[in-house]
């Protein structure tokens, strides 16, 4: 009986993931494996930093990161830079913000977001990695979910090594051929080629391993607190096992002397 | 209360008995608390419990989340980024706020479903039946209007979509849409007037659950067997009841605490799951996403609504009948709000004299098949209206209200029922008492 009642929960939950599901994106995006997938997964500090490297050095320059504090870049659980290294990291880059109060750019502190930069008319890529949904599981069961997330860093890295050359011109505006953009053709030329980005500690630079460094990065721009939210997970899971556990014998001991009376008669 | 025999409050000391003379409060929490419930209510009776614990949870992390929340369209999008980011532990609140409209969901389903099969609707409990619809109409309105607060492209076009179905009413229908949106279309006006609402309506709900529990406490709960408690004397009463607390307490708190870990899994694990992607982009008026998907506890009506278009022979001769007032969408409106008005008039559909589905050998498959068709309608209602779904959706909606019309009426007519308990006690102790050659009991309860 009890058993019944975690079954219709489970169905419920799984039969549900049919918004997921109606999200996917057509093109075909490869299942690369990222080191925070599933419960027990983390960020990968070094690929973080080397993300925001190729971000920094590549992606910026038409895309922003609107809703992510720079002060972020030293917080527990993300690229772990630290509070110097950020203050130095804005001036080696030269980071303006744009200052409602003086009505002019002015350089950026670490409390000030990344800036806005639409200018090219190039989404924000705060969100991006949650904003697309590469894949949800088999058969929308979602199972793929819980073990390798929704597939957004998935896309990414997919999208930006999905050029295929089939470029075409429409109405006056060339397009990039991509297997993965919905519709097949994109904005965006090719941002990453072979040796584009040096790494300090040497960590290949083809366009693959780039592409899936910044993936993972704008994964923690999208979900800073994710290490911090599968923690919460596992406490919470075992705080409240071990107390359904205690519930369980309490319930067992309590209803005891009631199910003996009724076999007796 | 409920008219079974038990213990009423006695005050004993003195400031008790001044106090009971001017307000009873002491005895009414006492009666509510050593209610006499049923001894033999099984695990589906949980979610009582679980719907209470979950309309706590969601008013006491909303009320947190709007204290940092901005109700203004070029805002809120970014406040909610602020709740994830820069709040402390805003995160969690959100999350368990956004999934926990997702257990409330899926509790109520267990909690309606239940009532459906075990008969709990029928004389004399139409009262909780009726209250508890309300309440869960009220919980898709509330359900709606916070989904629309962070300002996503499936906030921003689910919104559109659904105030839309209000303007398919016929001569006053645009005039409505427009004094539910505050101007023409979704804008600042709507947000906010959402907002306001989506405050308002859980402690409209917190009062119906009141009355919720009032109605059923007069009558008593139902129970597996659909057999009522003996009233006739204390000793009988006794024997087929338990006071609710401790006996019921201690066990829904353990089933609670079971469902939370579940819960607690997906808001640690896969907070997003059950949202859609597009919601983290924001909301922009000139791009319509590809798939307007509402949330999952949506799905089975919205396919009713969608269902019925245009070469449906029924909206077709609808139509004609009423000279062209009802076109494909407004027949589709009324499908959708009729599929819960049949289930809220089941109290006065269903003819059969014998309560519990567990002794109706033909209504058990009847009602499997609702459960399923609910779950296929839920899953066509994700899919895109093309191909094959409209017609699975169209078979859906069909079976759907011709068991609330057509089946439950004719199976009080031509079922023959098996014999039940005469008592609940007699239930109890052949469950508990008489075990099988595997080792399994007679009638399991949990069926």
């Amino acid at each position: 009986m009890f058993k019944k009642l975690a079954l219709t929960t489970l169905t419920a939950l799984t039969l549900s993931g049919g918004a997921a599901l109606a999200a996917v994106v057509e093109g075909e995006v490869t299942n690369y494996s990222f080191s925070f997938e599933g419960p027990f997964g983390a960020y990968d500090q070094n690929q973080l930093q080397r993300g925001l490297q190729v971000f920094t050095e590549v992606c910026s320059a038409c895309h922003g990161l609107r809703y992510v504090p720079i002060r972020s870049l030293s917080d527990e659980g993300g690229p772990g830079i630290s509070e110097d290294q950020v203050r130095a990291y804005i001036e080696q880059n030269f980071i303006e913000v744009w200052d409602e109060d003086l009505r002019d750019y002015r350089p950026a502190t670490p409390n000030d977001n990344f800036p806005v930069i639409d200018s090219a008319g190039a989404p924000d890529l705060s969100l991006m990695a949650k904003a697309r949904a590469g894949f949800s599981g088999p058969y929308g069961l979602g199972i793929n979910q819980f073990l390798f997330g929704m597939g957004g860093p998935e896309y990414i890295t997919s999208l930006l090594t999905g050029y295929n050359g089939n470029d075409e011109e429409v109405a006056g505006i060339y397009l990039y051929g991509n297997d993965v953009f919905p519709g097949g053709l994109l904005s965006m030329s090719p941002p990453l080629f072979d040796g584009l980005v040096e790494f300090n500690d040497g960590s290949p630079n083809d366009a693959e391993s780039m592409a899936e460094d910044v993936a993972a990065f704008l994964m923690w721009t999208a979900e800073p607190q994710m290490m911090a939210r599968k923690k919460m997970g596992f406490t919470a899971v075992l705080l409240l096992g071990l107390l359904a556990v205690l519930l369980y014998l309490t319930n067992k001991r309590l209803w005891a002397p009631i199910k003996r009376r009724a076999k007796e008669n | 209360m409920s008219g079974i025999p038990h213990d009423h409050y006695e005050p004993k000391s003195n400031g008790a008995k001044w106090l009971e003379r001017r307000l009873p409060v002491i005895g009414l929490l006492y009666d509510t608390l050593f209610i006499p419930t049923p001894k033999n209510l099984n695990w589906m009776w949980i979610w009582g419990i679980v719907l209470a614990f979950c309309l706590v949870l969601q008013i006491v992390t909303g009320v947190i989340l709007v204290m940092h929340y901005t109700p203004h369209v070029d805002l809120a999008f970014a406040s909610i980024e602020h709740i994830m980011r820069n709040v402390n532990s805003g995160w969690a609140i959100r999350y368990i706020h956004m999934n926990g409209a997702s257990l409330f969901f899926i509790a109520v389903y267990l909690h309606i479903f239940r009532g459906l099969y075990y008969g709990s609707y029928k004389a004399p409990r139409e009262v909780t039946w009726i209250i508890g619809m309300l309440i869960y109409l009220l919980m898709m309105a509330t359900g709606f209007l916070g989904y629309v607060l962070p300002w996503g492209q499936m906030s921003f076009w689910g919104a559109t979509v659904i105030t839309g179905l209000f303007g398919a009413i016929p001569f006053v229908g645009d005039a409505i849409q427009t004094w539910l949106l505050g101007g023409p279309s979704v804008d600042n006006a709507t947000l906010n007037r959402f907002l306001s609402l989506h405050y308002l309506l859980p402690f409209v709900i917190a009062g119906l659950v009141v009355v919720h529990i009032w109605a059923f406490h007069t009558t008593g709960n139902n129970n597996p067997t659909g057999v009522e408690v003996r009233r006739s004397s204390r000793k009988e009463a006794d024997a087929d009841t338990l006071p609710f607390w401790p006996y019921f307490v201690i066990k829904d708190l353990f089933a609670l605490a079971v469902v939370l870990v579940a819960f607690f899994a997906v808001v640690g694990f896969m907070p997003n799951y059950l949202g859609h992607p597009d919601n983290y982009i924001e909301a922009n008026p000139l791009s319509t996403p590809a798939a307007i998907v509402p949330e999952w506890y949506y799905l089975p009506f919205y396919a009713i609504l969608r269902a019925f278009d245009s070469e449906v022979w029924v909206v077709i001769a609808a139509n004609w009948l009423t000279g062209g007032i009802v076109d494909a969408k407004f027949f589709g409106v009324i499908a959708m709000f009729g599929a819960i008005a049949v289930m809220a008039l089941v109290p006065w559909l269903d003819t059969s004299s014998v309560r519990s589905g567990r002794y109706r050998p033909m209504f058990k498959w009847w009602f499997w098949l609702l459960a399923i068709d609910f779950m296929v309608l839920m899953w066509a209602g994700a899919m895109p209206a093309e191909g094959i779904y409209p017609y699975i959706a169209l078979i859906g909606s069909a079976y759907w209200f011709a068991y609330f019309l057509v089946i439950l009426p004719l199976l009080g007519i031509f079922e023959k029922p098996l014999p039940t308990p005469a008592t609940i006690e007699e239930d109890f102790d052949a469950h508990y008492g008489k075990p099988d050659a595997d080792g399994d009991t007679v009638t399991s309860p949990a069926e």
